[in-house]
């Protein structure tokens, strides 16, 4: 396999678009990147497309005919919240091939006010079994998995509440991101309570987004960079769910982090302590919590004493670890097909000194890492190095 | 015929396969030759192992313990809120997820610990009719009283 490197990054800001269609949407990301790249849709060789909700309307063709139709192959991919950043591995895939020298990512949602409750059962649609069997929602399945962790080691609300607070303070410094404002811990305690322990400051909100990345091969870097720095995909990882005791029950959003963390350090050659930042999947801020502790940012059951001490925290704040500097999907959003794409820019831009993420720059990055679940299920994390 | 003898059948029908309703109401796993244990009984093959025809029928306990829980305060439109919604492991070694009545939810907020272990027994009930007229009984566990 060949060595990968991202040329360009495009992405709009996350928010409700009502006037634009998806095609729009993607179509602005992939322009913005490949204006980064200083290249042209003429000069792209292949394209991946995330997009989840409307993803039997051959969303990347669409956005081909908004921004250049050249005739390459176009592949919409769909892998629930995971979808972008699996376009993104599509597109690493296809140079490290070397089947293409320079592809295209980009990851696009356009979910308005709709949430994605999921989990609505089956059955005769005569009568749900949600409310009924218990629930299958996701504020649901994702509190249980913080419950499980008060359980076993004695975590409290106030630590998943810390990290709604953090991902707000350090969203205010970011321009692409949904929300702006901060919230204190009482804010987010007091909060209306969604599905225990989540209240409502703890749950991402809906909304649209675009995000898109140009990926190119070492030779083409080499003409195409111009001395520019650009960041290596280092690691390129992707899991599914492996075979647990208690299967569809209780959803394990643990165990196939935990695989896709061990592989793609592995890959990397690094590990958690080389690691300058991470933009996890904080869906619920119960999921960011149990992250710190798949990907190895702290040991088994340290999870509410490393965010205690600081950790998660940029470090302009007094932090360590960071992150979700960008806010995460806490604060950024989460429009679903977007946010594989948007959390690997994101990463890029520290390690590249790029403007875009000018005032919330991690100091001295040299790696970072992008992990994005999606349940039923699948699991990214791609490792970048400068 | 076997239509027909449907069409004149309104007796109740459990909201799930994993509920039987005789002789008396429980839940029933199968259970694969490699241990696997799977709640819902249709399947092409074990997931664990992949053996497809090494399934014999478990019934499953009545009673349990809570392993974790939520207390659900906003569900789809037209569900009655808050309710309490736990994952409850059974003896066999399997968990199955559920309604827990009989806990007052602001309750089980507020001291999450007595709510973890919390020894539950199986309670069936008509939760709905469905289109064709039958009542459709549904489960759920309730703090065991015995």
């Amino acid at each position: 396999m060949r060595n990968v490197y991202v040329l360009g990054t495009g992405m709009i800001k996350f928010g409700r678009y009502p006037d634009k269609t998806v095609p729009q949407l993607g179509g602005q990301a992939a322009i913005l990147a490949l204006r980064d790249a200083g290249i042209s849709i003429k000069d792209v060789g292949m394209f991946a497309c995330g997009n989840l909700q409307q993803s039997n309307a051959m969303v990347g063709q669409r956005i081909l005919q908004q921004i250049g139709q050249t005739g390459i192959p176009v592949i919409n991919v769909t892998n629930a919240c995971a979808t972008g950043s699996t376009a993104f591995r599509e597109a690493y895939m296809s140079v490290a091939s070397g089947m293409y020298d320079i592809a295209m990512a980009v990851g696009v949602e356009q979910m308005g006010k709709a949430g994605l409750l999921g989990g609505a059962g089956g059955g005769d649609p005569a009568y749900v079994t949600e409310g009924k069997l218990g629930s299958g929602t996701m504020p649901v399945v994702f509190g249980q998995a913080g419950i499980e962790h008060m359980r076993k080691y004695g975590t409290k609300l106030e630590h998943f509440a810390k990290i709604s607070v953090k991902s707000h303070k350090h969203a205010t410094k970011n321009p692409f991101s949904q929300y702006r404002n901060e919230v204190s811990l009482e804010d987010v305690m007091n909060a209306r309570m969604i599905a225990y322990p989540n209240t409502l400051y703890m749950c991402c909100p809906t909304g649209d987004g675009a995000a898109a990345a140009i990926l190119v091969s070492e030779d083409k870097l080499k003409q195409l960079a111009g001395g520019r720095k650009r960041a290596k995909v280092a690691a390129s990882v992707l899991t599914s769910d492996p075979w647990t005791d208690r299967d569809l029950t209780l959803p394990d959003v643990s165990t196939l982090t935990r695989r896709a963390s061990k592989q793609a350090y592995e890959t990397a050659g690094i590990g958690p302590k080389d690691i300058a930042l991470t933009e996890l999947h904080d869906c619920f801020a119960t999921a960011e919590l149990v992250h710190y502790e798949n990907l190895g940012l702290c040991g088994e059951g340290e999870a509410g004493k490393f965010i205690d001490s600081g950790g998660g925290m940029h470090p302009s704040l007094g932090g360590h670890d960071p992150v979700n500097v960008s806010g995460g999907l806490l604060s950024k959003g989460h429009p679903l097909g977007a946010t594989g794409v948007a959390n690997i820019c994101e990463v890029v831009w520290h390690l590249t000194q790029d403007d875009r993420a000018k005032d919330r720059l991690v100091p001295n990055a040299k790696a970072g890492q992008a992990h994005v679940i999606g349940l039923g299920s699948a699991c990214t994390i791609h490792v970048l190095t400068v | 015929m076997a239509e027909q003898a449907q069409a004149t059948d309104t007796g109740p029908r459990p909201i799930v396969p994993w509920l039987k309703l005789a002789p008396k109401p429980h839940l029933e796993a199968i259970k694969c030759a490699c241990g696997a244990i799977y709640i819902d009984p249709k399947r092409v093959a074990c997931s664990k192992c992949g053996e497809t025809d090494k399934f014999t029928p478990l019934p499953l306990s009545d009673k349990g313990k809570v392993y974790v829980f939520s207390v659900v305060h906003q569900s789809y439109p037209g569900i009655k809120t808050p309710f309490v919604t736990a994952i409850v492991d059974l003896p066999e070694g399997i968990s199955v997820r559920a309604t827990l009545t009989d806990v007052d939810p602001e309750q089980a907020q507020k001291e999450p610990n007595k709510i973890f272990n919390l020894p539950v027994e199986l309670v069936t009930g008509v939760a709905a009719k469905d289109r064709e007229g039958h009542d459709v009984v549904a489960f759920s566990y309730r703090p065991s009283k015995n």
